[in-house]
Order: C-alpha cells, then structure tokens, then sequence
C-alpha cells in the first residue's frame, strides 16, 4: 500500500492525476499552478502516461478544450488559477449544465488588480455560483485524495458534474511534504473507467449544447439544480469507500476540538493547519476554542454544517475574500443563512483575513478568538472586519 | 424544439438538455411568430423560382404542378418572397388568429 515519499504539492497532485489515468489534459501555465500541469506534460512527453496534452493558447481555450475531451468519453483533467480561472468564467457554467465532468484543481490565488500572485480564494469564490462540484484541501495529502475522489464523484452516473478541488497557492502547493501515493492497482479498483452514457460519437450522433428557448430554459435550469444536490449522496459514499481501500476519512465537514467550545473558528483550505495550532494554544490557556473547516463547499453541507455548530455560542467565520459591498464575506454570508433558520444558532461574527498572501498567524487566530469572545456579550457593530491590515 | 413542443415538466427534461435525435431541428416550427403571410396568384406566377432561391428558412417546394409552394409551418412571414417576385405574383396578407 503505496509508499511515503516526501514531494512537492503540486508534483504529488500531477501524480495522482496520472494515477488516475488521465486520458486529456488541456491547460495553460500560470502561477501558482505552474508546477502540476508542468509535470504532467513531462509525464506525457516521457511516456510514463498515455494521455494527450494539449497546449492551448489561453485558459479559455483550455476548459473549451475540456469540454469537448469529456464530451467524447475521454477523463479529462486541467488546473489553473487567479486570472486564468476568471479568463475560463462563461465556460465553468456550460461544463456544469451539459453535464461535463472535466477535473480541476484551481491552485487559489487573489486576484489583480492590485497584480498578486500570492495566496487568498478570491478567485474561486467569484466562481461560487459556476455549479461545479467544490472541495478545499488542507494539505498535501488530502489534495491527493480529493482529486481521486474528485474523478470518482464527477464522473459517476448518478453525479456527471464537474468538479473543483481547491488548493492554497504556495502555501500548500509549492510545500513539499511527506505524501502516500496509492498503489495503480488500487486506485484501479476505487476509479473504474469513465463510461458515461451519453457521448460525441459519429456512430451515435447526438447533439449538445442546443439553445434553450424561454419555455424550457427554466425547466432544464430546475432539473440542473435538482441533480446538481442529489450529488450529495455520491460524494459522502466515495468518501466512505475511499477510506475502506485506503484508510485516510473525509467528511464535508471537519471538527477539531469542538467538544464544550464557546467559539468556533470556521476557514477553509490550509490556513487549518495554523488554526489548530492556536486552538492547541488557547486550549491550554483554558480557552474554550475550537476549529470547523469546510472540506466540502458546492454543494454546500447544511446539515454537516449545522450539527458542526449546534450548542455553540460564538462561531467566528475566516474568510479569505472580499465581497465588497455585501454582509459579509462569501463564507460569513452564506454561513448566517444557512443558520437563519435554526432556532438556536451561534452568533456569527465574520472575520476578512490573508488577502493577497499576507500571512496569517497563529497571533492572529488568536486575535480572531479574542474579539470572538468579546462578541459573546456584545453584537459587532460591523458586518465583517479585517485582520491584519495597518490602521498607521 | 417548437415553444408548443417544449412544454415539459422539469421531470422530463433529457439529459442536459441534450438532443438525441439527430436533425431534429427540422421540427422545431419557426412559423409560429408570422404577422403576415405569402399568398400565391398562380394566374400571375410564372414558376421562376425566385422565391424559392432567396427564402432565408428554405420555406418554399415545389408542388406537382411545378409551382412553388411556402410551407406555413417555416414561414415567419418575413415578405422577401413577394418583394422579389417578378410578376408580383405573391401579396402578403395579414395573418388572422
């Protein structure tokens, strides 16, 4: 059963996508992403995996081109970031509503202008309504494991959407960590060939894509929608199998140290790690703190969700984004609706940290707590504050 | 797909709104918006054909009589039929519900 080897992020996540035998990957470079579709070219150019990369000449053309890849039958894989994700928008929304069930790992990074190349999700939450499947991975291992679980769920017959896995750019995909890679034969035997029902094929001609006037847009929007929640089911059981064949469980929702909390920390993807690490910290100053993170974002997890926060009195939403103008950010505003209806629901205090790479540390996790702890007693007085930005 | 063709529970929308059934744009009755339609004086047509080539839906077909004929299902009613027509053959007159 696989062996651990030490590797960067995003090297580990091209070997996953060869493990998974891709057949198509269409992508073009840009930081911080750079490294997985670079490796997986190599890995085609030397042979070691029978695919067929295509350079294209923009990331518009690269999910176009994936488009077409897994209309035929073919799996098909691309990755990109910041700029390129944007470059791909009017695309994302067709992958999603014909059904398509192209991979991709989106390596986060903000978006200009100012130009950034560093970390947030900026990119990925203008891209929340795009009706692909989300996850967010932690660490390296996990980027792994969801891009094989993310084959598993898009392409199955009962799911047959596209899918996101999100990575932290440079903080998780330019790390190099200790990584199993599973064996073929297993990863064989959790990822059956794509076989979808319906395929471009000139022995079967079927068209795709075809206009959808006023008196059946709606309806075919609804059938969408209704498909795109019944997903729920797949992505819980590929997790559950998963962790039969290869040990490691996932949830759509992860707790740490929740038992008896009075805040919770809520964030999503790698700043976690840094996260419990201030809990273990204010746990042993009597703090009663713990940590939720959201693994699964689209279709998102109400009822993980609120079980996660049920009894908890403060919950502090980190988010890594910008809405300007709105409630919130994206996590803080979807997170108070998820909870509006409950009857007992955690006061939500919503937190703006880490933009354009700016670290976030285990002070300010602490910091985050505190203000938290504050807002016990007292409503916040803002919708959404921001940590870490000099006031002189 | 006609718009009275597409009336359909969400339950019964096929896959991705995918089309399995080659061609079938033919069915889909682009003559359902028509204000005006071409009617034919045979006495003035001389079977030129004019109509038939510079119909922009292709609604016009010979009949066995080697008349030109414009079929009322394709036809949006659009006129550039009698605006062509050499020996004003056709008139356009108003479509009544």
């Amino acid at each position: 059963m696989g062996k651990r080897v030490a590797m960067e992020v995003s090297i580990a996540i091209a070997e996953a996508v060869k493990l998974a035998r891709a057949e198509v990957i269409a992508a073009y470079p840009i930081t911080p992403q750079t490294h997985i579709v670079e490796h997986l070219s190599e890995l085609v150019a030397n042979g070691e995996l029978d695919a067929e990369y295509v350079t294209v000449e923009s990331e518009h053309s690269a999910i176009s081109c994936c488009l077409g890849s897994v209309a035929t039958g073919a799996r098909t894989f691309t990755s990109t970031s910041s700029q390129g994700l944007a470059l791909m928008h009017e695309i994302l929304f067709i992958a999603s509503a014909l059904r398509l069930p192209v991979v991709m790992v989106v390596a986060n990074r903000a978006l200009s202008a100012p130009i950034s190349i560093w970390n947030d999700h900026s990119d990925i939450m203008a891209q929340r309504d795009i009706g692909w499947i989300q996850t967010f991975a932690e660490n390296g291992q996990e980027a792994v494991d969801l891009v094989l679980h993310a084959f598993r769920v898009a392409e199955d017959r009962n799911v047959m959407f596209p899918m996101i896995v999100n990575i932290d750019g440079f903080t998780l995909s330019h790390v190099i960590e200790p990584i199993v890679l599973p064996d073929q034969e297993d990863v064989d035997a959790f990822l059956p060939p794509f076989r979808p029902k319906y395929k471009l094929d000139p022995r079967k001609p079927i068209s795709i894509g075809a206009v959808g006037v006023p008196e059946i847009y709606f309806e075919a929007k609804k059938a969408q929608d209704e498909a795109f929640k019944n997903s729920r089911r797949v992505i819980l059981r590929a997790w559950k199998d998963f962790a039969t064949r290869f040990g490691r469980e996932y949830h759509p929702v992860e707790t740490y140290r929740m038992e008896d909390a009075e805040v919770g920390l809520l964030i999503m993807g790698s700043l976690a790690e840094t996260a419990m690490t201030a809990v273990d910290k204010m746990r042993e100053e009597g703090k009663k703190v713990g940590l939720i993170r959201l693994r699964l974002w689209r279709p998102f997890p109400t009822k993980e969700f609120r079980k996660a926060v049920s009894g908890l009195p403060v919950l502090a939403v980190i988010d890594r984004a910008l809405t300007p103008g709105a409630s919130g950010g994206p996590v803080g505003t979807e997170v108070r609706s998820v909870l509006y209806h409950c009857a007992r629901r955690p006061r939500v205090v919503n937190f703006v940290a880490g933009l354009g790479g700016r670290d976030v540390t285990v002070e300010d996790f602490e910091e985050m707590a505190d203000r938290a702890f504050f807002y016990k007693k007292k409503r916040p007085k803002e919708a959404y504050e921001l940590i870490g930005v000099r006031e002189s | 797909m006609g718009k009275d063709q597409a009336l359909m529970s969400w339950k019964d929308v096929p896959f991705g709104l995918y089309i399995f059934e080659p061609g079938n744009s033919a069915q889909f009755k682009t003559g359902d918006w028509r204000s005006m339609r071409p009617e034919l004086d045979k006495e003035k047509c001389v079977k030129c054909g004019s109509c038939y080539i510079l119909c922009p839906d292709m609604c016009y077909e010979a009949d066995e009589e080697g008349f030109y004929q414009v079929n009322l299902f394709y036809c949006k009613g659009c006129g550039i039929c009698a605006a062509v027509c050499p020996k004003g053959a056709i008139t356009m007159v108003l479509e009544e519900v």
